[in-house]
C-alpha cells in the first residue's frame, strides 16, 4: 500500500539582504514518509522549519527543489486536496463569518454536497465543542475557540489525512486534553495524522512515529517505542529516608537525597543485590522501574550532536 | 506541477490576444468617434466652467486643450475641412486656464484671422484674444508682435498695426525689429519687402509646425508676387521698346539679360501666354498668391501646405 | 469549477456588504436629493443637464472609489491575514480564486449601481415631472459606467496580486485618472517623434480608455449614443477586462505565500 506521505527531497531556499541577495536554505532536501493510519510528530524548536514543510505540502509555496507524493497523487493535483484537511499555524478565519457560514463556505470548496453539509457541520461543531457559538461572529471568538473551529474545517468534509501545524499552542491545559483526545478518535478513525510541535510530551503521548528536524535538516527519525527504549538495561530503585547503605554505595549507584527519598540508578543486574540491602537495613522500597530514555533527552541529544558535527551555522 | 504549466499556458495566451483585441477595438472605437476629445469643449465651451472643473490643475487642462487645439486644427487642415469653428473656444479656454500660455497666442494669431479655409474666420476674437494675452502678459514684447501681425495681414489696418508696433517696441527687452517694424508700417505697408520681414519673423520665432509651415507657404507667395510683377514689368518695357509683346520666354529673358528663363520658387519657369501675362506653371502649388494666376482661376483643392521639408 | 467560482464570489459579495459598503448609498443619496431639490427650487432652466450629469459623475466617482479601494485588498488582505492557507490547501485553483474575487466584487458594484441608478432616475423624475423618450440613454450612459468599473475592478485585482495596499491604491488611481484622458494621451504620443513614438504609442494603447466609456455630457444634452460604439465597447471592457484578469492570474499562480 502507498504511504500516505512520500516527501522526496523537497528543499525550499529563499533570497535574503536587501541590496545583494543571498540565498538562505529553509530547508534541507527532505526524505520522509508516513503511513496510512499512522499518527506522526514532527518535532523541532521554532524555526526549524516544520511550518515551511507544511506550507510546502499545501501548496502555498513552491519548492526550489523536489517533490513529494500525497495518498499517491503528485501533491499538486488540486483533487488529492478534497481528501486532505489542514490546520494553520494560529489561524485566522474571515471575522465577518459566523462558525458556521465559515464551515459552510469550507464545506462548498472541499465540494461537500449541499445535503450532506448541514448535517457535517453540526456534527463537527458538536465535535469541537463549539455549537453553542455556531452564530457567533468569528471575530469575537477567544483564541481557544478559533483553534477549535479551525481543527473543525479540518476534518469537516472528513478527509483521510489530516495536517495540523502546532494544534495545542495557546490552548490552555484543558483545551490541549481535548486536542490530545481528538487526536486518539482520529487515529482510532483510521485517519493519517501529522502534526508538528515543539511539545515534546504531547508527542510522546500520542504519536507512532516522530521525526525531529533542526535548522531545516531532519535529524533523526524513528518510533517512539524504539527512540525511548531502556538505556542499557539500566534500572532506578527509588527508598524512603535519606540513608543509603554501604553495600549499594559499593555497587557504584548513583544516588540522590531529595527531601525523604532516595533515588538511586544501578544496573539491571544490581537490582537484587540492591533489594537484599535494602532488606537488611529495613529500609523501606517505595519503587524500581526501567530507565528509560525520554523524548527530550533524545531530542537534545540530536540536536547537540548536529550542533558540534555541523561545525557552522546554516 | 503539470497543472500550473497548463494555467500558465492558457493564462498567457489568454493575456496576449485580449491585449491585441482591446488594442484593434481601440483604433475601431477612434474611427467611431472622430471628435473624441472635442466633445468636451462643445458641451463645456464657457472657460470659467472649465476652470472650476479642473480643480486646481489648471496648467495641466491647460496644457491637454492646447494639445486639442494642434490636433484639431491639424486633422481638420489635413483633410481640407472648409471651417474651424471649434478653434476660438479651444484656445480661448486653454488661455484662460493658463493666460502664460504664449503658444497660443501665436497660433491663434496665425489661424484665428485668416478666413475660411485657412483659418477661422474670427479677426474680431482673434484681436480679443491677443488683447488678453498683452492685458495678462504685459512685459511680453512677442504678444504685441502678434497682434500686429493680425492688424497687418488679415486687417490691413497698417495705422493700426503701426501703433501697435510702436508699443510694442517700448516694451523692455523688445527685439529691435519691432522698432523697425513700426517704421515700415507707418511708411512702406504695401512693400513687399515689409510683409516679408514679418513673415520671415514668424517663421523664425515659431517652433509649432503649422505656424512655420504657414509662414514658409506665405514667403513663397510673397516671392512668386514679386517675381511675376517684376516680370509683368518686363513685359511692359519689353512692348514699349519693341512695340509688340514678346514672342516667348526665352525672347523676354534675352531681351532682360537674364541667366536662362526665369523659373518660379519650385523650378518650373513662369509661362507668358499671348495676351502677355506672366503667370504661373502651376498655380495650385502656392495657395497665398495674389499675382500670375490665370484669369478666373479658383483654387481646385483646398488649402494645404505645400512644402515637403 | 464554475461550483467553486460562484462560491467565492458570493462571499466576496458577502464581505463587501458586511464591510458596510452599501452605506455609500446614503451619501448619494443625500447629495443627488440635495441637488434635485435645491436645482428645483432655483429653476433656471437646466434642471435636468444639472441632476444627469451630477448624478451620473457621482456613480462613477462613488463606484471608482469603491472598486479600488476593496480591489486592492481582494488579494493582499488575504495574504497578509493568512486566511488564504485554509482556502487554498482545499481543492480551489488558484486561478478560480482570483476569477471568483473578481467576479464577487463586480457584482458587489451591480447592485450597488442598481441602487444609485433608481436614485438617478427618481431624482430626474422630481425635477422634470416626468420622463421621456430621450432619458433612454441615461440607460447606456449606466451600462458604460458598470463596464468602467469591470475595467477598474480587474485592474484593482491585478495589483492587489502583487503589492501592498498602499501602491495599489495609487496605482489605480493613477490609472483611472490617465485614462479618463486617454484620447488626449494617443494624441499627444501621435505627436512624438523616434524611439520615444514607439513607446508612447504602446503605452497610450494599454491605458484603459475610460473616455470612451464616458458619455455622460452627450446623455445630459439628450445626445443618443450609437449601437454601434455600444458594441465595440463592450468588446472592448471585455477584453481589457480579460487581459488584466489573465495577468492577475499569471502572477498569482507563482507566489509564494508567506
Amino acid at each position: 500500500m502507498a504511504p500516505a506521505i512520500e516527501i522526496l527531497g523537497l528543499e525550499k531556499s529563499y533570497m535574503v539582504g536587501f541590496w545583494r541577495k543571498r540565498p538562505k536554505r529553509a530547508l534541507h532536501p527532505l526524505q520522509l514518509s508516513v503511513e496510512e493510519g499512522e499518527v506522526f510528530g514532527f518535532l523541532g524548536p521554532n524555526g526549524a522549519g516544520k511550518t515551511t514543510t507544511l506550507k510546502l505540502l499545501m501548496g502555498l509555496v513552491f519548492p526550489s527543489a523536489g517533490t513529494a507524493r500525497i495518498l499517491g497523487q503528485e501533491w499538486t493535483n488540486p483533487e488529492v486536496k478534497a481528501q486532505i484537511g489542514f490546520l494553520p499555524e494560529q489561524p485566522y478565519f474571515y471575522d465577518y463569518l459566523t462558525a458556521h457560514e465559515l464551515l459552510d463556505y469550507y464545506g462548498q470548496l472541499s465540494g461537500v454536497a449541499g445535503k450532506d453539509r448541514n448535517r457535517r457541520i453540526a456534527e463537527v461543531l458538536t465535535r469541537v465543542g463549539l455549537t453553542d457559538v455556531k452564530g457567533m461572529q468569528l471575530r469575537k471568538f477567544s483564541k481557544g475557540m478559533l483553534q477549535r473551529a479551525g481543527i473543525a474545517q479540518a476534518i469537516l468534509h472528513d478527509p483521510k489525512l489530516v495536517f495540523l501545524d502546532e494544534p495545542m499552542s495557546g490552548l490552555d491545559p484543558l483545551g490541549r486534553r481535548e486536542v490530545r483526545d481528538l487526536i486518539e478518535e482520529l487515529k482510532q478513525e483510521g485517519k493519517t495524522v501529522f502534526f508538528s510541535t515543539h511539545i515534546l510530551s504531547d508527542a510522546e503521548a500520542l504519536c507512532d512515529r516522530v521525526g525531529i528536524i533542526h535548522k531545516g535538516e531532519l535529524r533523526g527519525v524513528g518510533a517512539v517505542e524504539s527512540l525511548t527504549a531502556s538505556v542499557q538495561g539500566k534500572i532506578e530503585v527509588v527508598w524512603q529516608g535519606t540513608q543509603v547503605p554501604p553495600s549499594i554505595k559499593a555497587l557504584g549507584a548513583e544516588y540522590h537525597v531529595t527531601g525523604d527519598t532516595v533515588r538511586a540508578v544501578m544496573a539491571e543486574n544490581q537490582q537484587d543485590a540492591a533489594i537484599d540491602a535494602l532488606r537488611r537495613e529495613r529500609i523501606r522500597l517505595i519503587a524500581i522501574t526501567p530507565l528509560r530514555t525520554s523524548l527530550e533527552t533524545y531530542f537534545v541529544e540530536k540536536l547537540q550532536h548536529a550542533q558540534t558535527t555541523a561545525g557552522t551555522t546554516s | 506541477m503539470r497543472t500550473r504549466r497548463r494555467v500558465t499556458v492558457v493564462a498567457s495566451l489568454c493575456l496576449v490576444t485580449s491585449m491585441a483585441l482591446s488594442v484593434l477595438l481601440l483604433r475601431r472605437i477612434d474611427q467611431v468617434r472622430p471628435q473624441a476629445t472635442l466633445e468636451d469643449v462643445l458641451y463645456v465651451n464657457s472657460p470659467k466652467l472649465v476652470k472650476r472643473l479642473s480643480l486646481g490643475f489648471s496648467g495641466l487642462m491647460a496644457c491637454i486643450y492646447w494639445t486639442r487645439t494642434v490636433q484639431y486644427f491639424g486633422h481638420r487642415h489635413y483633410n481640407h475641412e472648409q471651417s474651424y469653428n471649434e478653434l476660438a473656444p479651444l484656445l480661448e479656454i486653454a488661455t484662460s486656464l493658463d493666460p502664460q500660455l504664449l503658444p497660443a497666442y501665436q497660433f491663434g494669431a496665425s489661424f484665428l484671422a485668416p478666413a475660411p479655409p485657412n483659418g477661422a474666420g474670427e479677426p474680431g476674437r482673434a484681436i480679443e484674444l491677443m488683447q488678453y494675452g498683452i492685458d495678462h502678459n504685459p512685459d511680453n514684447w512677442q504678444l504685441y508682435y502678434n497682434l500686429g501681425f493680425v492688424y497687418y495681414t488679415e486687417l490691413h489696418d497698417y495705422k493700426k498695426a503701426a501703433d501697435v508696433f510702436a508699443r510694442g517696441s517700448q516694451v523692455p527687452d523688445a527685439h529691435p525689429s519691432m522698432k523697425v517694424m513700426a517704421a515700415r508700417m507707418a511708411e512702406h505697408a504695401g512693400d513687399f519687402e515689409t510683409a516679408r520681414m514679418l513673415w520671415t519673423a514668424s517663421y523664425q520665432t515659431s517652433r509649432e509646425s503649422n505656424i512655420r509651415k504657414n509662414a514658409l507657404e506665405h514667403l513663397r507667395a510673397l516671392s512668386v508676387d514679386e517675381q511675376v510683377t517684376q516680370l509683368q514689368a518686363a513685359v511692359t518695357r519689353f512692348g514699349e521698346r519693341s512695340g509688340r509683346l514678346p514672342s516667348s520666354m526665352a525672347e523676354l529673358a534675352a531681351a532682360e539679360h537674364m541667366n536662362g528663363v526665369p523659373i518660379d520658387p519650385d523650378g518650373n519657369p513662369y509661362v507668358l501666354t499671348r495676351e502677355g501675362r506672366i503667370q504661373l506653371a502651376k498655380p495650385d502649388d502656392f495657395p497665398f498668391v495674389t499675382k500670375g494666376l490665370p484669369p478666373g482661376y479658383k483654387p481646385s483643392a483646398l488649402p494645404r501646405f505645400h512644402v515637403k521639408g | 469549477m464554475s461550483a467553486r467560482i460562484l462560491h467565492i464570489a458570493r462571499n466576496t459579495f458577502r464581505e463587501a456588504v458586511r464591510d458596510r459598503v452599501l452605506y455609500n448609498l446614503i451619501a448619494f443619496a443625500l447629495l443627488l436629493s440635495g441637488a434635485a431639490i435645491f436645482v428645483g427650487q432655483i429653476s433656471i432652466d437646466i434642471e435636468r443637464l444639472v441632476v444627469v450629469n451630477l448624478g451620473l459623475t457621482a456613480v462613477s466617482l462613488f463606484g471608482a472609489v469603491i472598486a479600488i479601494f476593496i480591489g486592492i485588498g481582494l488579494v493582499s488582505k488575504e495574504i497578509e491575514k493568512r486566511t488564504l492557507y485554509t482556502v487554498l490547501s482545499r481543492p480551489v485553483r488558484r486561478w478560480e480564486f482570483i476569477v471568483g474575487k473578481f467576479f464577487g466584487l463586480a457584482g458587489t458594484l451591480v447592485v450597488n449601481t442598481f441602487f444609485m441608478a433608481i436614485g438617478v432616475f427618481g431624482a430626474l423624475l422630481y425635477v422634470a415631472h416626468r420622463f421621456s423618450s430621450s432619458d433612454r440613454s441615461i440607460l447606456v450612459a449606466l451600462y458604460f459606467i458598470i463596464l468602467e468599473f469591470l475595467i477598474i475592478c480587474a485592474l484593482s485585482l491585478l495589483f492587489s496580486s502583487f503589492s501592498s495596499p498602499l501602491l495599489s491604491a495609487i496605482f489605480a488611481f493613477s490609472l483611472f485618472v490617465i485614462g479618463s484622458f486617454a484620447d488626449d494621451l494617443r494624441g499627444f504620443a501621435g505627436l512624438t517623434h523616434g524611439m520615444t513614438r514607439w513607446i508612447a504609442i504602446s503605452a497610450a494603447y494599454l491605458v484603459p480608455n475610460f473616455s470612451a466609456l464616458n458619455v455622460i455630457s452627450a446623455v445630459a444634452h439628450q445626445q443618443a449614443v450609437s449601437p454601434q460604439l455600444v458594441l465595440q465597447n463592450t468588446l472592448y471592457a471585455l477584453f481589457y477586462t480579460a487581459m488584466a484578469l489573465s495577468g492577475a492570474v499569471l502572477i498569482f499562480e507563482r507566489r509564494n505565500l508567506k
